[in-house]
């Protein structure tokens, strides 16, 4: 299992440039590792780090952050707060005992498919040196099993 | 603890009835993704999250795949939509649409990217399925929490801001006025006309640029509708579609235009002469107060303030001297102006390849090494040299000349692209070389494009001239002599690549047709309208093919060489097309707009007003009687980070809510929790 551990990595991108480096990426046909699944955020300024948190509380091995290059933000400057942001939670990680190398922030305008593809490859390489996380899965039940939730939420017939 | 998140998360209704439309594009996902596989797994595996049904087709976006979509929210009651299919920057409406079409709100449905962000950029099919599947298991938690939402409407001003006053420009500017509507064309030089103005011939047809040119300046200067500010800059812009606010600073031209009829006698009787940089590229001279060219739209001349000797010295004057209208004022300020706008062209066009970059070509150092500008201005009537195509020295007409193509373009060092006229602009200069000197003449090409109406046989009519071509990378020209013959030549050493020889050419002028390249402030121009530069540092348009003079922001529209080089026919489509669309919006007079905006649910709101820093938009106030924070609508601009930032949760945002983002988070995750779920 170790030996063969491929990271979960969740990445955030901004919907102006991160998001269109992706796509351009994907019109370009450029290669990168299948560990990434990205989410769509209007920029990166909207990113709450609870959503960090809890991506890794649930598995996830790491987090990408991407966004505009700094004075390029479509809404002229909360790249910047991401940026505060970004500090803030890798040293709360750091807090947690967990390596704030976990989370990584990327500037990626939409140009930038190619470096887009790139630095999210080195990240999973990066990830995957350091190893699982395993945050969450002591103590605390996966909630969506079928058996579960079926218990819970009234499944419509 | 995850246990307690979806449920708080959840708005637990459980009366989710979701669609999940897995599209095949073709082979462009079913070639590296298991479509069929997907739409079963879902189907079974995310029927306790509420996928009622799951489907795979060829073509979602066809009209038979939407067909299915609306068919099923009809005979299923299906109350969220799925589709997994490309990006949703490309068919997001599509299916938004088909939705609404079946009476669903089109908030309602959600598309998952597995085209761009998987079969297009992964290869091991095993693994890329997988991230289909955990994708779609995102989407699906994600789209539980959808709302259903009413699309925002804005009010469009019906005036329009062209920046810019080449061709492009004057073209969307002149549809646009002569559809009844209020045009402001902003053009930093003193006249409007750009690069064209400067040429003299047009390819393919040969006609004279400033016989088709300068009726389209004269309509724009006199048209009632259309407020010409030359010699001023666009400063700052302000606002969203619809209603712009731009602010720009026509810069002090030190002539009253009221009383400036424009005869000319101030630039006759100025005893300054200064170098025409811009408008004869160097070859000429104009005067310290001067109008560009003598056709230039407006009339009234500018005087150069760094140049002139009044400024220098604090005496001549010779101009408001002779002045018969006293228009002269040299204590003229700068002033700043603001307009009120509802959509923006831009048509800031192109910036000439430095040539001197490629050293080895001798541009700057061996004279008669010209760029292809400085040609337009040689064989231009109105020219330095009134059309007589001459050495360096003024006087002699060369005998033979070397025309080099892609001085800059298609090469690694410098520019990658295409600039896609230099092939004809080249064959226009071997054809006029060859008119009017009879000089033997050489083209230099890598490969031969001349793809366009009638170039082709422009290219075929330059060949039965008699003009040679050698197909090559110029490896360097210089003027050091081998052989007697080559004495005072200068050589073009190249390799023949269809003979397979080395070959030493001497000739006595050599024209590089240098690459365009995007204005040197091209960045900081998208900034200042919030749109995005390529890797080259072209205007990113909407989509390459299907959107090429919108952008990604609404209301900016891109024509011309600023999204790309281009010829003179190509930049005039672009500039009546933007114009067509900005037609049709003023039309409709309103417009719809994305719901993405942030409120405050006021009984949650502590008044702790860390919120209140954060907008940029300045949508933000707090209320200091009741303490609470209120967030304006009309100003909100949907980034959502003061979303992000309100410790009490009490800022929602639409489209990207909290509840949205964790459901996706857990649902992307699902599958690494309950590797069971995998298997179908």
């Amino acid at each position: 299992m170790t030996d063969s551990f491929e990271p979960t990595i969740i990445g955030f991108t901004c919907n102006w440039c991160s998001y269109r480096a992706a796509d351009l990426a994907g019109t370009a046909r450029i290669k990168y590792l299948p560990n990434v699944r990205l989410i769509r955020l209007m920029c990166s300024g909207r990113l709450d780090p609870t959503f960090v948190f809890k991506a890794l509380a649930n598995g996830a091995d790491g987090v990408m952050i991407t966004g505009c290059h700094p004075g390029e933000c479509h809404y002229i400057e909360q790249n910047y707060k991401a940026l505060r942001r970004f500090q803030l939670m890798r040293r709360t990680l750091q807090g947690f005992g967990i390596e704030p190398a976990r989370i990584r922030l990327v500037w990626a305008s939409a140009a930038e498919g190619a470096k887009f593809a790139s630095e999210v490859s080195s990240f999973i390489e990066e990830v995957r040196a350091l190893g699982p996380l395993h945050w969450g899965k002591n103590g605390s039940t996966p909630s969506l099993a079928p058996e579960v939730v079926q218990e819970k939420v009234e499944v419509p017939a | 603890m995850t246990k307690n998140m979806i449920e708080n998360a959840s708005p637990a209704d459980g009366q989710e009835r979701i669609g999940v439309y897995v599209c095949h594009c073709g082979t462009n996902i079913a070639g590296v993704v298991d479509v069929v596989q997907i739409a079963e797994w879902a189907a079974s595996k995310l029927k306790h999250r509420g996928v009622v049904i799951a489907r795979e087709y060829k073509f979602m976006c066809s009209s038979l795949g939407q067909e299915l979509i609306e068919k099923d929210i009809k005979e299923l009651g299906l109350n969220r939509v799925i589709v997994a299919a490309c990006s949703p920057h490309l068919h997001e409406k599509t299916f938004r649409t088909a939705c609404a079409n079946a009476g669903l709100n089109p908030f309602l449905c959600e598309m998952v990217s597995i085209r761009e962000q998987v079969s297009w950029v992964h290869t091991d099919k095993v693994a890329a399925t997988a991230k289909a599947k955990a994708m779609i298991s995102g989407g699906v938690e994600r789209v539980r929490h959808h709302v259903p939402l009413d699309p925002l409407t804005v009010p469009i001003n019906p005036a329009t801001l062209v920046v810019g006053g080449g061709i492009a420009g004057i073209q969307s500017a002149l549809e646009i006025a002569d559809a009844g509507f209020h045009v402001y064309l902003v053009e930093r030089e003193p006249s409007i006309g750009g690069h064209m103005a400067q040429f003299d011939k047009t390819f393919p047809t040969l006609d004279c640029a400033a016989c088709i040119l300068t009726p389209k300046m004269v309509s724009v200067g006199s048209h009632p509708n259309i407020t010409l500010l030359t010699w001023s800059e666009v400063e700052k812009v302000d606002g969203y579609v619809g209603n712009f606010t731009v602010t720009v600073r026509k810069k002090a031209r030190m002539i009253n235009e009221e009383l400036c009829t424009g005869c000319g006698i101030c630039q006759e009787k100025c005893p300054k002469k200064v170098i025409d940089d811009v408008y004869e590229a160097g070859l000429g001279y104009r005067k310290a107060v001067y109008t560009p060219f003598p056709q230039a739209v407006p009339k009234f001349p500018v005087i150069d303030v760094p140049n002139c000797t009044y400024y220098e010295k604090g005496t001549c004057k010779a101009c408001e001297k002779f002045c018969p209208t006293n228009a002269i004022d040299f204590n003229q300020k700068d002033e700043i102006l603001t307009l009120d706008v509802g959509n923006i062209i831009l048509a800031t066009g192109y910036e000439l390849f430095d040539a001197r970059r490629i050293t080895n070509y001798g541009y700057g150092r061996l004279p008669n090494v010209f760029t292809s500008l400085e040609v337009e201005r040689l064989t231009n009537a109105a020219g330095p040299t009134n059309g007589d195509i001459v050495l360096r020295d003024g006087k002699t007409a060369p005998k033979a000349v070397g025309i080099i193509h892609c001085a800059g373009s298609r090469d690694r060092n410098f520019n990658n692209y295409c600039s896609v006229i230099c092939c004809m602009q080249s064959l226009k200069f071997a054809h006029l070389v060859h008119e009017r000197t009879g000089a033997t003449v050489y083209n230099f090409y890598i490969d031969m494009r001349t793809a366009f109406k009638d170039y082709d046989e422009f290219y075929q009519r330059v060949l039965e001239e008699g003009t040679l071509f050698v197909r090559g990378k110029v490896a360097e020209v210089s003027n050091v002599p081998r052989i007697e013959s080559e004495r005072g030549k200068l050589i073009i050493q190249v390799e023949d690549t269809l003979v397979g020889k080395q070959r030493r050419i001497p000739v006595d002028m050599v024209i590089l047709s240098a690459a365009l390249e995007p204005r040197k402030d091209a960045k900081e121009v998208a900034k200042k309208f919030g749109i995005s530069c390529s890797v080259n540092g072209w205007f990113i348009e909407k989509h390459p093919k299907l959107d090429p003079v919108a952008t990604m922001t609404e209301g900016i529209f891109i024509v011309g060489c600023a999204q790309g080089p281009k010829d003179i026919p190509n930049s005039v489509a672009q500039g009546a097309a933007a114009a067509a669309r900005v037609l049709g919006r003023i039309e409709q007079k309103q417009m719809a707009l994305e719901p993405v905006r942030a409120s405050v649910v006021e009984e949650k709101c502590s008044g702790c007003r860390i919120c209140n820093g954060l907008c940029p938009f300045n949508a933000i106030t707090f209320h200091e009687d009741r303490m609470v924070t209120e967030i304006n609508p009309a100003l909100c601009q949907g980034c959502g980070t003061c979303v992000a930032a309100c410790p009490a949760g009490a800022i929602t945002g639409t489209v990207f809510s909290n509840d949205q983002i964790m459901a996706q988070i857990e649902g992307l995750l699902m599958l690494n929790v309950e590797p069971e779920l995998i298997a179908v």
